[in-house]
């Protein structure tokens, strides 16, 4: 109840800021509009309120505080805004229609998942590498964290126009990107995961001389399950990312990622906004899914906490 | 600087067969500070069905010793033959099972699963699996405890369920590294004469690493006195007590004698360094 109290609190806080941020955000919208439509505004000139500050507008102007929450492209738009498309765009409308948020979520969620499956794939491989063999323990693990440290958004179209190229495009491609980010913290969470027996366990096996493949099926691998769930619940929340950045540069027309571009080529904020939540949402149902069947899994494994 | 006791005229054919054999025994890890000798001249005898404590301060090689006689170090000097081979051979032939101070079971395994992981690796069929656990598991006196997951067990019945783990396969020497070190005095007590029945049973030969003079006392049959920098043995005890050892055994002059003269081999250890 403490906890519940305090979560709103938090919540509330935020709400406000953000209605207080949308009246000088978007006061010289409305006062232009209101000046258009034959209201008196001061200054009168546009070019005069662009001169004064935004706080000095709503000073000499609160009789139009009211319409800077329900601008139809506002600078910022007001969370009743939001929550209104993002209403409108799901219950409202069929998931099969191309104005839906439900379908482009879908159409993102895929290449999510895809990527997601790929990344994990991989990262398991490599982190089994990794602990097993010191070669690749030194030669992957460096350009591991090197790709990391180049921004998606600069290699993600080069990805693209590359996969093209070789006649790869459709779900692939976006799904590539999404397995680039995902897999690292994947390989770091297993090979952390596979390397948390202790050398006493290790001793152990080895009084009955087992072999590699059963230390790793016996030992190694149920050992590492806690970790592989934290890296899990990183990755999928990178692939979402991933996939997003991924239906940038494509022009793509489905997608959240295309939501964001197309509302952001004609200055519609909300539908920004509300993309912007939509994978949010997304995000934190993935994450949530992941945790439920972290909590099934330990709890059937007895490591649960 | 060996005070070797283990002098015994020529034992009868068969009856006191050698299980363990060290000569000259040398070992030497390699460390950033430079090289530390962990053993030095480890010359000892343990004969089939002996009950053998390695007792002395940290440091002194007792752990090592036992996990040289498991494989798991290797002697940089010296001889060392289990049941006839070398420690290497012995551990493929399945001579012996390993106790480890933490009983060290899978959480994801039931303990009946646990039981199971050597016999597993092994290769036994699956039948032969379910009768070796129940077997083990009567020995320890866990039967019925089998369905249970490791967290569901005190840490004394876990201790056991680790014993029964060793025991699963056929081996005749049980190697056990502190086992009751981390448990209280009166769970230790219980288990020190559980073990006792055990070994009375399964007449196994049996190495057990100890800081308690009165366990080492209560339990074996050979004490080995040992000593720090470099690890040696500063005295074998040859213990005078009977096999069958009620609790009490402990007030009679026969045991404080014994541990005093451990007491005394421990004190000769640390006077010299």
């Amino acid at each position: 109840m403490k906890t519940f109290l305090s979560v709103l609190t938090v919540l509330a806080a935020i709400v406000t800021f953000w209605y207080a941020a949308c009246v000088p955000m978007n006061i010289k919208g409305v006062l232009d509009a209101a000046e258009r439509a034959g209201a008196e505004v001061t200054p009168a000139t546009s070019k005069a309120r662009r001169d004064l500050g935004s706080f000095g507008l709503v000073a000499g102007n609160t009789f139009a505080i009211a319409d800077t929450f329900a601008q139809d492209r506002p600078r910022l738009p007001a969370p009743h805004q939001v929550i209104t498309e993002l209403w409108k765009t799901t219950v409202m409308k069929k998931v099969t229609s191309k104005r839906s948020l439900v379908y482009h979520a879908q159409v993102t969620l895929n290449a999510t998942l895809l990527g997601f499956v790929i990344g994990t794939g991989l990262g398991i491989l490599l982190a089994v590498g990794i602990v097993h063999s010191r070669v690749m323990d030194m030669s992957v693990m460096p350009w591991a964290i090197v790709s990391q440290t180049i921004p998606i958004i600069a290699l993600a179209p080069m990805i693209i126009v590359v996969l093209y190229s070789i006649g790869v495009q459709g779900i692939l491609p976006k799904a590539i990107i999404s397995a680039y980010l995902s897999f690292f913290p994947v390989v770091v969470g297993m090979v952390k995961g596979l390397r948390s027996p202790d050398a006493m366990q290790l001793d152990l096996l080895k009084t009955y001389s087992a072999n590699t493949s059963q230390g790793f099926w016996k030992l190694r691998l149920p050992s590492s399950m806690p970790y592989l769930f934290t890296s899990l619940k990183i990755g999928i929340a990178a692939s979402l990312l991933g996939a997003i950045v991924g239906e940038l540069p494509t022009g793509a027309v489905a997608g959240l990622g295309a939501r964001l571009l197309a509302g952001s080529y004609y200055g519609q904020t909300v539908q920004i906004w509300s993309a912007l939540f939509a994978a949010a949402i997304l995000a934190g149902l993935l994450v949530a899914l992941l945790d439920l069947i972290e909590k099934l899994v330990l709890k059937r494994m007895g490591m649960g906490s | 600087m060996n005070t070797q006791t283990t002098t015994q005229a020529q034992p009868a054919a068969g009856a006191t067969e050698a299980v363990v054999e060290a000569k000259n025994l040398d070992l030497v890890f390699p460390t950033n500070d430079g090289p530390v000798q962990a053993l030095k001249d480890v010359n000892l005898t343990i004969n089939k069905g002996d009950f053998v404590s390695f007792i002395g301060p940290s440091g002194c090689g007792k752990t090592t010793f036992l996990r040289v006689m498991a494989a798991l170090e290797h002697p940089t000097g010296g001889t060392i033959t289990v049941n006839g081979m070398t420690p290497d051979e012995a551990r493929k032939k399945r001579a012996y099972g390993y106790v480890f101070q933490a009983a060290g079971l899978y959480p994801w395994r039931t303990i009946a699963k646990n039981i199971k992981l050597p016999l597993e690796i092994m290769g036994y069929s699956k039948a032969e699996q379910d009768k070796r656990v129940e077997q083990v598991l009567e020995l320890v006196e866990l039967a019925g405890f089998g369905g249970k997951y490791p967290w569901q067990l005190s840490g004394g019945m876990q201790q056991r369920a680790s014993i029964a783990r060793a025991l699963a396969f056929d081996a005749d020497i049980l190697l056990m590294d502190e086992p009751f070190g981390a448990l209280d005095e009166i769970v230790r007590d219980h288990l020190n004469e559980q073990l006792l029945k055990l070994w009375a049973r399964t007449n196994k030969t049996i190495g057990f690493v100890t800081h308690s003079i009165p366990e080492a006392v209560y339990l074996s049959t050979k004490i080995v006195v040992m000593s720090p920098r470099p690890g040696r043995i500063t005295d074998v005890i040859e213990s005078t007590l009977p096999r069958e050892r009620p609790l009490d055994i402990r007030d009679s002059q026969e045991f404080i004698d014994i541990a005093h003269r451990v007491r005394e081999g421990l004190r000769a250890g640390h006077a010299d360094d």
